[in-house]
């Protein structure tokens, strides 16, 4: 049982920062699952106030605030069209519609969650994290920094021409994945992100490259393989590290195949 | 009889609970009872196997708030067991209330009583606990002999004589025969023998556990549980507790689901036993982690079948030994086992020579099995289903085909069910109905739908039983009222089943009334007529049968009634619903008049009370087909369509009876291919919530068509048998036929998950 | 801590601890339709309406609702009432238990999408475990009254 003393809502980034610099505060995001956990709170730091809730669209990026819900993803039409529904596909199994209307960008991508579904599609787009102290820090690198005291205000994507896939295996619909997949193509090399390995997402290095135009079978093959041996997998309760390594090539190359039949698009 | 003829059984009516329910009124234990009682809290064991040395409460019975906590010095030296079974219950009594010998990772430890959860969380974690940790038997597969006992006391007890030993960790062991299985065996011209594994599947009702306790107006102890079996809990707490039965009383409001789970009094004590110490109201609600690791799950069983046939498919031999996994304590251990032998062999009466069946239950430190639905015929059905099916495949046989040759048939005598006789089985029909219904010519087919997807479908049959014959009773009391209206008082327990609303049916079509004009009632042991409780598929079965005598018998005194007002006979009088008249002069009496006639000067209550047995319990049949779509890449497996057809004799509502199969077969589902119960090596259980373990969702199933194939049962109410457990047995068994059909491989535990499907190489088995 | 919020129409002005679950606020308040089923954010029986959204009460600390209008089954009893004998006549509401949560994500389902297909239905109910009756009679139950709305015109 999780017990909390003291909820404050603070009027700017700055107050928030403050009380979140000690150890016994902490951050609410969509709370949720932090009520599973043991001990105390201090004081429940809500950021409900900081107009973080909302998706701005302009011409170059999308500005996701850290408050806002994995269900405002499934729904922002423009984020989907961009996305050609990727990050929609991402959420839309993720427990239900109440769970998802509560549950925030900002709680999943800093948790930094190794079943994270959320993390796994924003790492395939040219994606930026703002921290409140941090500044502004690509998403690839905030992943492998420890965790801190710092807050993160919001989610910035890039408007990068290109196409994205997501993918992702269950055991049952709504379960946590067993294998996460997204692969983007935003010009250049295509970009392969593996999470839920069970370990968290991460872009797979040292890919071969694709010929431009056409991708045969076999270059798919081959490209998802060597994904396959470079993702390090592991076991847990819903999956062996085996299986996992399999998925990972399954996924790959069916999300390669998907990626090249998304024609001239964005 | 003709069911077309009746105006009301037979037909669709809503629950008569239903609006209440689905508008969300107060009707749950934990909506009725006072918030201010006791919060009880269970301090449970970490460890497998273990004797607690040391145990030291004093710091923990500081905490403000905290009312009282007890330990294993506390509570009486008495075993009983929880199992909700007719006395003597075959259920070894081998459980106290608070045990020094802890059995399993979740056994209880000590009792806690303290004014908020708050109180009681922090006492709880203030209790110091000393173990001395024990090896602990976690393989079911080595349980017996094992040099470690997990009931090593004197004073174990068996009511009833079921072949267990606690030196041998056995709880039953016994063999049943029919036939020189072994001679029909070698003279057969092919033999499949095969291991089939069951996990300890969850019942995951909505509603956890739940019991609040006080001491009534009379100073008896009272008791509101979420229960299926209220006279059976009244017994189990009077042994328990050592207080009389007549001090106590057993009431159950609205029930959040049972499947089962709710025929052990898996908490009751505990309240209970806080009430008694301390004179004050209690309340105990299982959290979900509770419910799923100190709960009362289906039995693990692992079954060998030898199944003996000759090149044509004509099924000759069947020896079938199960092992089953009781857990921690004997809950219905000797009697599960039973049916996954006695509710499989003999769909196959039709062709078979000789059967075997032999079985040891086993101790082990898992969680303490208990009821579930299906009850041991699932998991037998399971194993011989898919003997079936690969006996089929490995002829080259239509499944179907062989099994119109081989299974049971109307009028048969079932040598594997007790020498019993099939007076009403519509299986053949149910076969021939399913084949149509889902186009089996065109799906059994594999067929390859591009992309590494193909598609493929299986199929199986399955009975259960009507109630446990010669046991089960079910007893109804029909009063009228002064309009004209009935009261009808069950002890059976509505878990959502709709039972209240059936046998109310039953009693607007026994006298000839609108279905408004029946209220019922139930189930309280102080005032419900005695019944076993819902359990055993038995309560449409045995108490509807109740009914209609009750119905019968009250219809005769209200004629009795009416005679002397009318001035004539009995025999001269006609019933014909809403009054009685005098068939020679035609005047006549209301309902009205007589009742309160009886209020006024009356000798004669207008009410009867009638119980109910059989000798036999006539089987239900069943037969289910699956489409699935099967990801060969991922091994992924989406069930496309699962068709059902059944005959439960007369549907008395085909709504419920409908929904009762939809759900039976959606929990089967998930059994077989994702809900999954196991252990970490120190014994500690995994699946500990539904984080964990997955039930279906709406996402995860596909088409449901459910048709039924009416048979009339003589022995049944209006020709009925029963529905509420048959309903789970196919899914396993046709999926995993399925399952093979799309990747050759025969997969022979369950959950089939992706993982299993997609790593297992073809050509290793074959 | 002070919350002010209003609850099915209700204003409520109380004095909570800042760790009190919305559950426990609305089952405090008379609204005993509002179910647990899980521990883990997981079966959708605790579902609220928070300013029109559903959400899971059990995940929820009462003082988020603060400044906020919550809904419960006790304050949507005609609406409800609407749409509830479609899924009786089914016979789909079987134990019950799951029932408040289910019709409370029904309710706003059909807000905001008043005519949605069966592939929408699950989509959106797919966080409301039912354990009784295989969801098919839920769906059956929906369908027939969109239907039935149909015909009205």
């Amino acid at each position: 049982m999780l017990t909390i003393q003291n909820y404050v809502r603070p009027e700017t980034l700055d107050e928030a920062w403050e009380c979140n610099q000690n150890r016994k505060n902490r951050i609410l995001g969509g709370m949720l699952w932090m009520r599973l956990g043991r001990g105390s709170i201090n004081t429940a730091i809500d950021l409900c106030r900081l107009g973080l809730d909302t998706i701005e669209e302009s011409e170059e990026e999308f500005s996701i605030g850290a408050q806002v819900t994995l269900r405002q993803l499934e729904t922002h039409t423009g984020l989907n069209r961009y996305t050609h529904g990727a990050v929609r596909a991402a959420v839309c199994d993720i427990i239900g519609v109440q769970f998802r209307n509560m549950a925030t960008v900002g709680g999943s991508i800093w948790g930094r969650f190794g079943f994270s579904d959320v993390l796994t599609v924003f790492l395939a787009l040219d994606t930026a994290v703002e921290l409140h102290r941090g500044g502004i820090v690509p998403l690839a690198q905030f992943v492998t920094m420890p965790p801190d005291r710092d807050i993160l205000v919001r989610l910035i994507v890039r408007k990068t021409p290109g196409a994205v896939v997501y993918l992702a295996m269950r055991n049952q619909r709504t379960d946590f994945p067993t294998l996460t997949c997204a692969v983007s193509d935003l010009g250049g090399a295509p970009r392969t992100v593996i999470g839920a390995r069970p370990g968290r997402a991460m872009i797979v290095p040292g890919l071969p490259a694709l010929p431009v135009g056409q991708w045969s079978q076999d270059a798919i093959s081959a490209y998802a393989e060597a994904a396959a041996a470079a993702v390090p997998t592991g076991s847990n309760v819903r999956a062996g590290a085996a299986y996992r390594s399999h998925l990972c090539s399954v996924l790959t190359a069916r999300a390669l195949t998907q990626l090249g039949g998304i024609n001239g698009w964005n | 009889m003709d069911v077309k003829q009746l105006k009301t059984v037979g037909r669709s009516f809503p629950k008569k609970d239903a609006m209440q329910l689905l508008l969300g009124k107060p009707v749950y234990t934990e909506d009725i009872t006072p918030e201010d009682a006791l919060v009880v809290r269970i301090l449970r064991s970490p460890h497998a196997n273990a004797i607690i040395t040391k145990i030291q409460t004093e710091t923990a019975k500081k905490v403000p708030g905290v009312e009282a906590i007890f330990t294993w010095e506390d509570v009486p030296s008495t075993r009983f067991a929880i199992a909700g079974q007719t006395f003597p219950e075959p259920s070894p009594y081998d459980r106290l209330i608070l045990d020094r010998h802890v059995r399993f990772a979740g056994d209880a430890v000590a009792i806690v009583a303290a004014e908020t959860e708050k109180a009681a969380e922090r006492a709880m974690r203030l209790i110091r606990v000393e173990y001395e940790v024990l090896d602990a038997v976690l393989d079911f597969r080595s349980a017996k002999d094992n040099s470690v006992l997990v009931h090593p006391e004197e004073d174990w007890f068996p009511p009833c004589e079921v072949g267990g030993d606690p030196k041998r960790n056995l709880v039953a062991s016994e063999t049943d025969a029919d036939g020189d299985v072994d001679a029909v065996l070698s003279a057969c011209d092919i033999v499949i023998d095969r291991t089939y594994h069951t996990k300890a599947f969850q019942q995951a009702m909505m509603e956890p556990f739940i019991v609040y306790t006080d001491l009534d107006r009379y100073g008896r102890l009272h008791v509101v549980s979420s229960t299926q079996i209220v006279f059976h809990t009244r017994r189990i707490l009077s042994r328990a507790l050592g207080i009389p039965k007549s001090r106590i009383r057993v009431e159950k409001p609205r029930i959040g689901g049972g499947f089962g789970a709710k025929q052990s009094a898996v908490c009751e004590v505990y309240p209970a036993f806080v009430t008694i110490k301390t004179g004050r109201p209690a309340r105990l609600i299982y959290t979900r982690t509770e419910v799923q690791t100190a709960g009362s799950p289906r039995h693990e069983m692992e079954i060998r079948v030898r199944l003996g046939a000759s090149s044509d498919g004509t099924i000759r031999a069947l020896d079938l030994y199960t092992l089953s996994n009781t857990g921690a304590y004997g809950e219905h251990g000797p009697t599960t086992v039973g049916l996954s032998g006695h509710k499989s062999i003999p769909l196959y009466t039709g062709s078979l020579e000789a059967y075997r069946f032999s079985y040891d239950v086993v101790y082990t430190n898992h969680q303490s099995a208990g009821a579930y639905r299906g009850y041991g015929a699932t998991q037998g059905i399971f194993a011989v289903e898919s003997a079936v099916n690969e006996l089929a495949e490995r002829l080259g046989l239509d499944p179907t085909v062989l099994r119109d040759r081989c299974m049971v048939r109307e009028g048969m005598v079932m040598p594997a069910y007790y020498g019993e006789l099939t007076s009403a089985c519509a299986l053949d029909r149910c076969m021939e109905h399913c084949r149509q219904l889902f186009d089996w010519e065109h799906r059994y087919p594999v067929r390859d739908m591009g992309n590494g997807k193909v598609r493929a479908a299986g199929v199986a049959m399955a009975m259960q039983g009507s109630c446990i014959s010669n046991v089960d009773v079910g007893s109804a009391t029909v009063r009228l009222s002064e309009d004209g209206t009935y009261n009808l008082l069950i002890g059976a327990a509505d878990m959502g089943t709709g039972c209240d609303t059936i046998l109310a049916q039953m009693v607007a079509e026994c006298m000839d009334c609108s279905l408004d004009d029946v209220a019922v009632f139930g189930a309280d042991t102080d005032a419900s007529p005695y019944d076993s409780g819902s359990y055993a598929s038995s309560t449409t079965y045995i108490t509807g049968k109740a009914v209609e005598k009750a119905c019968g018998d009250l219809k005769k005194t209200i004629c009795g009634i009416a005679a002397e007002m009318l001035g004539c006979t009995q025999d001269e009088v006609v019933f014909d619903g809403s009054s009685v008249r005098s068939a020679a002069d035609g005047r006549s009496v209301t309902l009205t008049d007589i009742a309160y006639r009886t209020q006024a000067g009356g000798t004669v209550a207008p009410a009867a009370t009638a119980s109910h047995s059989s000798p036999i319990s006539p089987p239900p049949f069943m037969v289910g087909m699956a489409e699935i779509e099967l990801d060969r890449m991922t091994g992924e497996v989406k069930v496309l369509d699962y068709t059902a057809v059944v005959d439960c004799g007369t549907p008395v509502n085909p709504a419920l009876a409908r929904i009762q199969t939809e759900g039976g077969i959606v929990q089967g589902i998930g059994h077989t291919l994702y809900e999954n119960v196991t252990y970490n090596d120190r014994g500690r259980p995994i699946e500990s919530s539904f984080m964990q373990y997955k039930i279906p969702t709406r996402l995860d199933i596909g088409a449901l068509n459910v048709e039924f194939e009416a048979s009339c049962e003589p022995t049944g109410p209006f020709g009925a048998k029963s529905i509420g457990e048959i309903v789970i047995n196919t899914p396993a068994p046709a999926i995993a036929h399925a399952i093979y059909r799309a990747t050759s491989v025969w997969h022979r535990e369950l959950p089939i998950t992706p993982e299993a499907i997609a790593m297992t190489n073809t050509d290793a088995q074959k | 801590m002070e919350l002010k919020l209003t609850l099915n129409g209700k204003r409520i002005i109380e004095e909570i601890d800042a760790d009190l679950l919305l559950i426990d606020f609305v089952r405090a308040h008379g609204c005993k339709s509002v179910k647990r089923g899980c521990d883990t954010s997981g079966c959708g029986l605790c579902t609220v309406l928070l300013d029109g959204t559903p959400v899971l009460s059990c995940s929820m600390l009462a003082a988020r609702a603060d400044g906020h209008d919550v809904r419960t089954l006790e304050g949507l009893q005609e609406e409800a009432a609407d749409f509830v004998g479609f899924i009786a006549a089914q016979g789909a509401d079987q134990c019950g238990f799951c029932n408040p949560g289910f019709v409370m994500n029904t309710i706003a389902l059909l807000r905001e999408n008043p005519d949605p297909t069966d592939d929408e239905i699950r989509a959106f109910l797919a966080g409301n475990l039912c354990r009784c009756s295989g969801y098919d009679g839920q769906l059956r139950g929906i369908r027939a009254y969109l239907n039935a709305k149909k015909r009205e015109g």
